[in-house]
Protein backbone atom coordinates (compact mmCIF):
# COMPACT_ATOMS: atom_id res chain seq x y z
CA UNK A 1 0.00 0.00 0.00
CA UNK A 2 1.31 3.45 -1.15
CA UNK A 3 1.48 6.61 1.21
CA UNK A 4 -0.42 9.96 0.83
CA UNK A 5 1.49 12.70 -1.08
CA UNK A 6 1.06 14.05 2.32
CA UNK A 7 3.01 11.78 4.12
CA UNK A 8 5.76 11.71 1.37
CA UNK A 9 6.07 15.16 2.15
CA UNK A 10 5.31 15.74 -1.48
CA UNK A 11 5.18 19.41 -3.06
CA UNK A 12 1.86 18.49 -4.47
CA UNK A 13 0.48 17.70 -0.81
CA UNK A 14 0.25 21.57 -1.16
CA UNK A 15 -3.15 22.50 -2.73
CA UNK A 16 -1.52 25.95 -3.48
CA UNK A 17 1.07 23.81 -5.62
CA UNK A 18 -1.53 21.93 -7.31
CA UNK A 19 -3.44 25.35 -8.22
CA UNK A 20 0.06 27.06 -9.64
CA UNK A 21 0.57 24.31 -12.05
CA UNK A 22 -3.24 23.92 -12.99
CA UNK A 23 -3.38 27.87 -13.71
CA UNK A 24 0.05 27.68 -15.85
CA UNK A 25 -0.75 28.72 -19.43
CA UNK A 26 -0.18 25.28 -21.50
CA UNK A 27 -1.96 25.57 -24.72
CA UNK A 28 -5.80 25.06 -23.81
CA UNK A 29 -8.21 28.09 -23.03
CA UNK A 30 -8.87 29.28 -19.27
CA UNK A 31 -11.62 27.39 -18.05
CA UNK A 32 -13.61 30.55 -17.25
CA UNK A 33 -12.97 32.08 -21.10
CA UNK A 34 -14.76 28.51 -22.73
CA UNK A 35 -17.62 28.80 -20.11
CA UNK A 36 -18.14 32.45 -20.75
CA UNK A 37 -18.32 31.46 -25.00
CA UNK A 38 -21.22 29.28 -23.72
CA UNK A 39 -22.94 31.70 -22.03
CA UNK A 40 -22.52 30.10 -18.35
CA UNK A 41 -20.13 32.25 -16.64
CA UNK A 42 -20.12 33.35 -14.26
CA UNK A 43 -21.74 29.98 -13.09
CA UNK A 44 -24.57 29.83 -10.67
CA UNK A 45 -25.92 26.83 -8.36
CA UNK A 46 -29.86 26.09 -9.67
CA UNK A 47 -30.80 25.11 -6.02
CA UNK A 48 -29.15 22.63 -3.79
CA UNK A 49 -30.52 19.24 -4.08
CA UNK A 50 -27.46 17.02 -2.45
CA UNK A 51 -25.87 17.79 0.86
CA UNK A 52 -22.64 16.17 0.29
CA UNK A 53 -20.58 15.53 3.62
CA UNK A 54 -16.94 14.64 3.44
CA UNK A 55 -16.33 13.17 6.64
CA UNK A 56 -12.61 13.09 6.70
CA UNK A 57 -9.30 11.65 4.92
CA UNK A 58 -9.24 8.56 6.58
CA UNK A 59 -9.13 5.47 4.47
CA UNK A 60 -7.98 1.82 4.48
CA UNK A 61 -6.63 2.38 0.65
CA UNK A 62 -4.16 4.76 -1.04
CA UNK A 63 -5.36 4.68 -4.72
CA UNK A 64 -3.71 6.06 -7.32
CA UNK A 65 -6.05 8.02 -8.92
CA UNK A 66 -7.35 9.89 -5.27
CA UNK A 67 -7.89 13.28 -5.66
CA UNK A 68 -8.64 13.59 -1.63
CA UNK A 69 -5.01 12.07 -0.93
CA UNK A 70 -6.50 9.98 1.85
CA UNK A 71 -5.18 6.73 2.89
CA UNK A 72 -4.67 5.09 6.64
CA UNK A 73 -1.58 8.09 7.29
CA UNK A 74 -4.34 10.86 7.58
CA UNK A 75 -5.86 12.01 10.36
CA UNK A 76 -8.29 14.79 9.37
CA UNK A 77 -11.79 13.22 10.13
CA UNK A 78 -14.95 15.32 11.26
CA UNK A 79 -16.02 15.78 14.83
CA UNK A 80 -19.20 15.07 16.23
CA UNK A 81 -19.49 18.62 16.64
CA UNK A 82 -19.41 19.71 13.44
CA UNK A 83 -21.52 16.48 12.43
CA UNK A 84 -24.04 17.96 15.04
CA UNK A 85 -23.66 21.30 12.99
CA UNK A 86 -24.25 19.49 9.55
CA UNK A 87 -27.47 17.75 11.17
CA UNK A 88 -28.69 20.92 12.29
CA UNK A 89 -28.70 23.03 9.13
CA UNK A 90 -29.73 20.29 7.18
CA UNK A 91 -32.89 20.20 9.32
CA UNK A 92 -33.89 23.83 8.53
CA UNK A 93 -34.09 23.23 4.91
CA UNK A 94 -35.69 20.64 2.96
CA UNK A 95 -32.57 19.27 0.63
CA UNK A 96 -33.40 15.61 -0.24
CA UNK A 97 -30.12 14.02 -0.58
CA UNK A 98 -27.48 13.76 1.80
CA UNK A 99 -23.85 12.37 -0.13
CA UNK A 100 -21.17 10.79 2.87
CA UNK A 101 -18.00 10.57 1.40
CA UNK A 102 -14.58 10.37 2.60
CA UNK A 103 -11.70 8.90 2.35
CA UNK A 104 -13.54 5.69 3.55
CA UNK A 105 -16.34 7.50 5.42
CA UNK A 106 -17.20 4.20 7.53
CA UNK A 107 -14.36 5.08 9.77
CA UNK A 108 -15.46 8.14 10.48
CA UNK A 109 -16.93 7.61 14.56
CA UNK A 110 -19.70 9.54 13.77
CA UNK A 111 -21.06 7.96 10.00
CA UNK A 112 -23.62 5.87 11.73
CA UNK A 113 -25.35 8.56 13.77
CA UNK A 114 -24.92 10.78 10.22
CA UNK A 115 -26.82 8.24 8.92
CA UNK A 116 -29.40 7.65 11.34
CA UNK A 117 -29.98 11.72 12.01
CA UNK A 118 -30.30 11.75 8.21
CA UNK A 119 -32.73 9.14 7.91
CA UNK A 120 -34.39 10.01 11.09
CA UNK A 121 -35.38 13.49 8.86
CA UNK A 122 -36.46 11.48 5.79
CA UNK A 123 -33.86 12.17 3.95
CA UNK A 124 -32.26 9.66 0.95
CA UNK A 125 -28.45 9.00 2.16
CA UNK A 126 -25.98 7.62 -0.03
CA UNK A 127 -22.94 5.97 1.12
CA UNK A 128 -19.61 6.30 -1.25
CA UNK A 129 -18.03 3.08 -0.50
CA UNK A 130 -14.33 1.72 -1.63
CA UNK A 131 -16.20 -2.02 -0.88
CA UNK A 132 -13.12 -3.12 0.99
CA UNK A 133 -13.93 -1.74 4.31
CA UNK A 134 -17.09 -3.92 4.58
CA UNK A 135 -14.40 -6.74 5.46
CA UNK A 136 -12.50 -5.00 7.82
CA UNK A 137 -13.25 -7.11 11.32
CA UNK A 138 -14.37 -3.79 13.15
CA UNK A 139 -16.98 -3.28 10.15
CA UNK A 140 -18.33 -6.79 9.91
CA UNK A 141 -21.87 -5.46 11.11
CA UNK A 142 -21.39 -2.18 8.87
CA UNK A 143 -23.25 -4.15 5.30
CA UNK A 144 -26.41 -5.18 7.39
CA UNK A 145 -26.79 -1.70 8.93
CA UNK A 146 -26.95 0.33 5.63
CA UNK A 147 -29.57 -2.28 4.58
CA UNK A 148 -31.02 -1.65 7.57
CA UNK A 149 -31.06 2.15 7.21
CA UNK A 150 -32.06 1.27 2.82
CA UNK A 151 -28.55 4.12 2.33
CA UNK A 152 -27.70 3.72 -1.20
CA UNK A 153 -24.44 2.12 -1.64
CA UNK A 154 -22.08 4.13 -4.37
CA UNK A 155 -19.18 1.96 -4.54
CA UNK A 156 -15.94 2.45 -6.77
CA UNK A 157 -14.99 -0.58 -9.18
CA UNK A 158 -12.71 0.66 -12.05
CA UNK A 159 -12.78 -2.31 -13.97
CA UNK A 160 -14.45 -5.96 -14.03
CA UNK A 161 -11.32 -7.48 -13.81
CA UNK A 162 -8.29 -7.71 -11.27
CA UNK A 163 -5.31 -6.50 -13.14
CA UNK A 164 -7.15 -3.08 -13.92
CA UNK A 165 -8.64 -2.71 -10.30
CA UNK A 166 -5.72 -3.51 -8.36
CA UNK A 167 -3.46 -1.24 -10.84
CA UNK A 168 -5.47 1.66 -9.63
CA UNK A 169 -6.64 0.32 -6.07
CA UNK A 170 -4.02 -1.77 -4.57
CA UNK A 171 -3.03 -5.52 -5.03
CA UNK A 172 -5.91 -7.49 -3.91
CA UNK A 173 -8.79 -4.70 -3.81
CA UNK A 174 -10.20 -6.91 -6.68
CA UNK A 175 -10.77 -10.02 -5.34
CA UNK A 176 -12.29 -8.29 -2.20
CA UNK A 177 -14.27 -5.91 -3.74
CA UNK A 178 -16.28 -9.33 -5.19
CA UNK A 179 -16.70 -10.96 -1.90
CA UNK A 180 -17.78 -7.29 -0.52
CA UNK A 181 -20.48 -7.21 -3.37
CA UNK A 182 -21.80 -10.80 -2.79
CA UNK A 183 -22.24 -9.91 0.84
CA UNK A 184 -24.43 -6.50 -0.86
CA UNK A 185 -26.18 -8.82 -2.89
CA UNK A 186 -27.45 -11.33 -0.25
CA UNK A 187 -28.74 -8.71 1.46
CA UNK A 188 -30.57 -7.53 -1.45
CA UNK A 189 -28.43 -4.86 -2.65
CA UNK A 190 -28.80 -4.68 -6.82
CA UNK A 191 -31.58 -7.09 -7.32
CA UNK A 192 -34.77 -5.71 -8.54
CA UNK A 193 -37.64 -4.98 -6.04
CA UNK A 194 -35.87 -4.77 -2.68
CA UNK A 195 -35.33 -1.03 -3.08
CA UNK A 196 -31.71 -1.49 -1.58
CA UNK A 197 -29.55 0.59 -4.35
CA UNK A 198 -26.21 -0.53 -5.52
CA UNK A 199 -24.61 1.43 -8.26
CA UNK A 200 -20.81 1.30 -9.09
CA UNK A 201 -18.26 3.72 -10.20
CA UNK A 202 -16.33 3.44 -12.94
CA UNK A 203 -13.15 5.76 -13.20
CA UNK A 204 -10.72 4.83 -15.78
CA UNK A 205 -7.55 3.35 -14.91
CA UNK A 206 -5.19 5.77 -16.31
CA UNK A 207 -4.76 9.11 -18.30
CA UNK A 208 -7.97 9.08 -21.06
CA UNK A 209 -11.90 9.54 -20.91
CA UNK A 210 -14.33 7.12 -19.78
CA UNK A 211 -16.25 5.24 -22.52
CA UNK A 212 -20.30 5.97 -22.93
CA UNK A 213 -21.72 5.12 -19.96
CA UNK A 214 -24.41 2.60 -21.14
CA UNK A 215 -22.01 0.99 -23.06
CA UNK A 216 -19.33 0.48 -19.69
CA UNK A 217 -22.68 -0.29 -17.61
CA UNK A 218 -23.65 -3.34 -20.16
CA UNK A 219 -20.35 -4.57 -20.12
CA UNK A 220 -19.87 -4.45 -16.75
CA UNK A 221 -23.06 -5.99 -15.76
CA UNK A 222 -22.59 -9.12 -18.61
CA UNK A 223 -18.99 -9.66 -17.23
CA UNK A 224 -19.91 -9.20 -13.16
CA UNK A 225 -22.42 -11.89 -13.62
CA UNK A 226 -20.68 -14.38 -15.72
CA UNK A 227 -17.69 -14.43 -14.16
CA UNK A 228 -18.66 -13.49 -10.49
CA UNK A 229 -22.72 -14.02 -10.09
CA UNK A 230 -22.88 -10.19 -9.20
CA UNK A 231 -25.74 -7.94 -10.00
CA UNK A 232 -25.85 -3.94 -9.45
CA UNK A 233 -28.55 -1.35 -10.38
CA UNK A 234 -26.60 1.55 -12.42
CA UNK A 235 -22.67 2.18 -13.14
CA UNK A 236 -21.88 5.77 -12.65
CA UNK A 237 -18.67 7.09 -15.19
CA UNK A 238 -16.68 9.65 -13.21
CA UNK A 239 -13.81 11.09 -15.12
CA UNK A 240 -10.17 11.82 -13.50
CA UNK A 241 -9.36 14.82 -12.07
CA UNK A 242 -6.18 16.43 -12.32
CA UNK A 243 -5.80 16.49 -8.35
CA UNK A 244 -3.40 15.28 -5.88
CA UNK A 245 -2.51 11.81 -6.90
CA UNK A 246 -3.78 11.64 -9.83
CA UNK A 247 -2.16 14.97 -10.85
CA UNK A 248 0.67 13.14 -9.56
CA UNK A 249 0.23 10.75 -11.96
CA UNK A 250 0.03 12.78 -14.73
CA UNK A 251 2.87 14.77 -13.81
CA UNK A 252 4.87 11.50 -13.60
CA UNK A 253 4.33 9.95 -16.77
CA UNK A 254 5.29 12.87 -18.82
CA UNK A 255 0.93 12.46 -19.89
CA UNK A 256 -0.15 16.30 -17.82
CA UNK A 257 -0.13 18.16 -21.45
CA UNK A 258 -2.28 15.94 -22.83
CA UNK A 259 -4.40 15.04 -20.57
CA UNK A 260 -5.51 18.60 -19.95
CA UNK A 261 -5.35 18.85 -23.55
CA UNK A 262 -8.05 16.05 -24.14
CA UNK A 263 -9.73 17.54 -21.36
CA UNK A 264 -10.37 20.83 -22.89
CA UNK A 265 -10.39 19.83 -26.76
CA UNK A 266 -13.40 17.72 -25.13
CA UNK A 267 -15.63 20.61 -23.55
CA UNK A 268 -18.98 19.88 -23.84
CA UNK A 269 -21.72 23.22 -23.17
CA UNK A 270 -24.40 20.48 -22.52
CA UNK A 271 -22.62 18.74 -19.88
CA UNK A 272 -21.05 22.28 -18.50
CA UNK A 273 -24.93 23.38 -17.80
CA UNK A 274 -25.09 20.13 -15.85
CA UNK A 275 -21.97 20.02 -13.74
CA UNK A 276 -23.04 18.67 -10.02
CA UNK A 277 -21.40 22.52 -8.21
CA UNK A 278 -24.76 23.52 -9.61
CA UNK A 279 -27.11 21.19 -7.20
CA UNK A 280 -24.87 20.25 -4.66
CA UNK A 281 -22.92 21.75 -1.59
CA UNK A 282 -19.78 20.06 -0.01
CA UNK A 283 -19.39 20.30 3.47
CA UNK A 284 -15.72 19.97 3.91
CA UNK A 285 -14.17 17.75 7.72
CA UNK A 286 -13.56 20.63 9.15
CA UNK A 287 -17.40 22.39 8.49
CA UNK A 288 -15.92 23.95 5.68
CA UNK A 289 -18.19 24.82 2.60
CA UNK A 290 -17.31 24.47 -1.00
CA UNK A 291 -18.81 24.16 -4.50
CA UNK A 292 -17.75 20.30 -4.64
CA UNK A 293 -15.55 17.63 -3.64
CA UNK A 294 -13.14 18.60 -5.81
CA UNK A 295 -12.54 21.98 -4.85
CA UNK A 296 -12.53 21.09 -1.48
CA UNK A 297 -9.10 19.47 -1.91
CA UNK A 298 -7.58 22.38 -3.90
CA UNK A 299 -8.81 24.50 -0.86
CA UNK A 300 -10.94 26.85 -2.64
CA UNK A 301 -14.34 27.49 -0.32
CA UNK A 302 -17.45 28.91 -1.43
CA UNK A 303 -17.17 32.61 -2.10
CA UNK A 304 -18.54 35.73 -3.62
CA UNK A 305 -20.20 36.49 -0.34
CA UNK A 306 -21.67 32.65 0.54
CA UNK A 307 -21.00 32.02 3.79
CA UNK A 308 -18.00 29.55 4.33
CA UNK A 309 -18.60 27.38 7.40
CA UNK A 310 -21.81 25.17 8.11
CA UNK A 311 -22.36 27.00 11.61
CA UNK A 312 -23.14 30.10 9.53
CA UNK A 313 -25.29 28.23 7.04
CA UNK A 314 -27.79 29.72 5.14
CA UNK A 315 -30.08 28.22 2.89
CA UNK A 316 -30.84 31.33 0.69
CA UNK A 317 -27.68 32.83 -0.16
CA UNK A 318 -26.02 29.16 -0.85
CA UNK A 319 -28.83 28.06 -3.14
CA UNK A 320 -28.12 30.44 -5.64
CA UNK A 321 -24.52 31.39 -5.15
CA UNK A 322 -21.94 31.74 -8.24
CA UNK A 323 -19.51 29.06 -7.69
CA UNK A 324 -15.77 29.38 -7.73
CA UNK A 325 -14.35 27.72 -11.24
CA UNK A 326 -10.65 27.34 -12.41
CA UNK A 327 -9.24 24.65 -14.85
CA UNK A 328 -9.40 21.49 -12.89
CA UNK A 329 -13.53 22.09 -13.92
CA UNK A 330 -12.51 20.53 -17.41
CA UNK A 331 -12.57 17.49 -15.82
CA UNK A 332 -16.03 17.35 -14.93
CA UNK A 333 -17.32 19.55 -18.71
CA UNK A 334 -15.52 17.10 -20.90
CA UNK A 335 -17.05 14.44 -23.41
CA UNK A 336 -20.42 13.36 -21.89
CA UNK A 337 -19.20 15.25 -18.93
CA UNK A 338 -18.91 14.03 -15.22
CA UNK A 339 -20.14 14.08 -11.85
CA UNK A 340 -20.63 12.24 -8.19
CA UNK A 341 -23.58 10.44 -10.53
CA UNK A 342 -22.17 10.07 -13.64
CA UNK A 343 -22.47 11.43 -17.08
CA UNK A 344 -24.33 14.92 -17.57
CA UNK A 345 -24.99 15.25 -20.31
CA UNK B 1 17.25 13.51 -33.40
CA UNK B 2 15.73 14.14 -36.96
CA UNK B 3 12.69 11.69 -37.64
CA UNK B 4 9.90 11.25 -40.11
CA UNK B 5 7.39 10.81 -37.61
CA UNK B 6 6.27 13.37 -35.18
CA UNK B 7 3.65 12.37 -32.25
CA UNK B 8 2.30 16.27 -32.32
CA UNK B 9 1.46 15.61 -35.82
CA UNK B 10 -1.25 13.35 -35.09
CA UNK B 11 -3.28 16.85 -33.83
CA UNK B 12 -2.35 18.33 -37.17
CA UNK B 13 -4.17 15.73 -39.49
CA UNK B 14 -7.46 18.40 -39.71
CA UNK B 15 -4.18 20.66 -41.67
CA UNK B 16 -4.70 18.75 -44.96
CA UNK B 17 -8.10 20.25 -45.42
CA UNK B 18 -6.25 22.99 -46.44
CA UNK B 19 -5.17 21.49 -49.78
CA UNK B 20 -8.58 20.31 -50.81
CA UNK B 21 -11.63 21.51 -48.05
CA UNK B 22 -14.61 19.47 -50.24
CA UNK B 23 -12.59 16.22 -50.43
CA UNK B 24 -11.55 16.26 -46.86
CA UNK B 25 -15.16 17.55 -45.37
CA UNK B 26 -16.41 13.95 -47.21
CA UNK B 27 -13.93 11.83 -45.82
CA UNK B 28 -14.43 13.21 -42.19
CA UNK B 29 -17.95 12.92 -43.15
CA UNK B 30 -17.84 9.22 -44.21
CA UNK B 31 -15.32 8.33 -41.07
CA UNK B 32 -17.52 9.45 -38.38
CA UNK B 33 -20.36 7.45 -39.92
CA UNK B 34 -17.73 4.48 -40.17
CA UNK B 35 -16.67 4.53 -36.33
CA UNK B 36 -20.44 5.60 -35.15
CA UNK B 37 -22.71 2.08 -33.28
CA UNK B 38 -24.05 0.24 -36.09
CA UNK B 39 -24.13 -3.38 -36.13
CA UNK B 40 -20.70 -3.30 -34.27
CA UNK B 41 -20.50 -1.85 -31.26
CA UNK B 42 -18.08 1.28 -31.31
CA UNK B 43 -15.91 -0.33 -28.87
CA UNK B 44 -15.64 -3.44 -31.44
CA UNK B 45 -15.10 -1.40 -34.20
CA UNK B 46 -12.53 0.71 -32.42
CA UNK B 47 -10.27 -2.73 -32.02
CA UNK B 48 -10.52 -3.89 -35.64
CA UNK B 49 -9.27 -0.34 -36.41
CA UNK B 50 -6.24 -1.22 -34.23
CA UNK B 51 -5.98 -4.46 -35.58
CA UNK B 52 -6.04 -2.80 -39.13
CA UNK B 53 -3.35 0.40 -37.73
CA UNK B 54 -1.10 -2.76 -36.97
CA UNK B 55 -1.24 -4.36 -40.35
CA UNK B 56 -0.92 -0.84 -42.33
CA UNK B 57 1.74 -0.02 -39.56
CA UNK B 58 0.81 3.50 -39.11
CA UNK B 59 2.20 5.02 -36.11
CA UNK B 60 -0.76 7.72 -36.00
CA UNK B 61 -3.63 5.16 -35.98
CA UNK B 62 -1.73 3.05 -33.44
CA UNK B 63 -1.49 6.02 -30.96
CA UNK B 64 -5.11 7.20 -31.80
CA UNK B 65 -6.95 4.00 -31.25
CA UNK B 66 -4.87 2.68 -28.71
CA UNK B 67 -6.23 5.60 -26.57
CA UNK B 68 -9.94 5.11 -28.30
CA UNK B 69 -10.04 1.43 -27.58
CA UNK B 70 -9.23 2.63 -23.77
CA UNK B 71 -11.63 4.96 -23.71
CA UNK B 72 -14.25 2.90 -25.47
CA UNK B 73 -14.03 0.15 -22.78
CA UNK B 74 -11.14 -2.15 -23.54
CA UNK B 75 -8.43 -3.38 -21.99
CA UNK B 76 -4.48 -4.51 -22.98
CA UNK B 77 -5.83 -8.37 -23.00
CA UNK B 78 -8.36 -7.22 -26.19
CA UNK B 79 -6.01 -5.16 -27.13
CA UNK B 80 -3.20 -7.84 -27.42
CA UNK B 81 -5.52 -9.92 -29.18
CA UNK B 82 -6.42 -7.57 -31.92
CA UNK B 83 -2.78 -6.95 -32.48
CA UNK B 84 -2.37 -11.12 -32.87
CA UNK B 85 -5.30 -11.50 -35.33
CA UNK B 86 -3.52 -8.81 -37.43
CA UNK B 87 0.02 -10.97 -37.25
CA UNK B 88 -2.52 -13.76 -37.72
CA UNK B 89 -3.84 -12.42 -41.21
CA UNK B 90 -0.19 -10.64 -42.14
CA UNK B 91 1.49 -13.84 -41.84
CA UNK B 92 -1.84 -16.34 -42.88
CA UNK B 93 -1.23 -13.99 -46.42
CA UNK B 94 2.44 -15.11 -46.63
CA UNK B 95 1.69 -18.49 -45.87
CA UNK B 96 -1.13 -19.69 -48.02
CA UNK B 97 0.95 -18.54 -50.96
CA UNK B 98 3.43 -21.01 -50.03
CA UNK B 99 0.22 -23.49 -52.14
CA UNK B 100 1.58 -21.31 -55.13
CA UNK B 101 5.57 -22.00 -54.60
CA UNK B 102 4.38 -25.50 -54.31
CA UNK B 103 2.29 -25.48 -57.62
CA UNK B 104 5.77 -24.27 -59.40
CA UNK B 105 8.10 -26.77 -57.29
CA UNK B 106 5.80 -29.21 -58.24
CA UNK B 107 5.60 -28.34 -62.28
CA UNK B 108 9.22 -28.16 -62.13
CA UNK B 109 10.57 -30.95 -60.35
CA UNK B 110 10.95 -34.42 -61.58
Amino acid sequence: MGLSLKARASPLASAAEQLRILSTPNGFAPFAKRMAEAGLFPLRSTGITVFQVNVGKLCNQTCGHCHVDAGPDRQEIMTRETAEQCIRALAATDIPTVDITGGAPELNPNFRWLVEQARGLGRHVIDRCNLTVLLIPSQADLADFLARHQVEVIASLPYYRAAQTDAQRGLGVFDKSIVALRKLNELGYGREGTGLRLNLVYNPVGAFLPPKQQAIEEQFARELKRHFGVVFNRLYTITNMPISRFLEFLLATGNYEGYMSRLANAFNPVAAAGVMCRYTLSVGWDGTLYDCDFNQMLDLPVAFGAPQHIRDFDAARLHLRRIVTNNHCYGCTAGAGSSCGGATA
Amino acid sequence: METYYHPADLHRFAEVAQGNKELWERFSSYYAAVFADGALSEREKALMALAVAHTVQCPYCIDAYTQACLEKGSNIEEMTEAVHVACAIRGGASLVHGVQMRNVAGKLSM
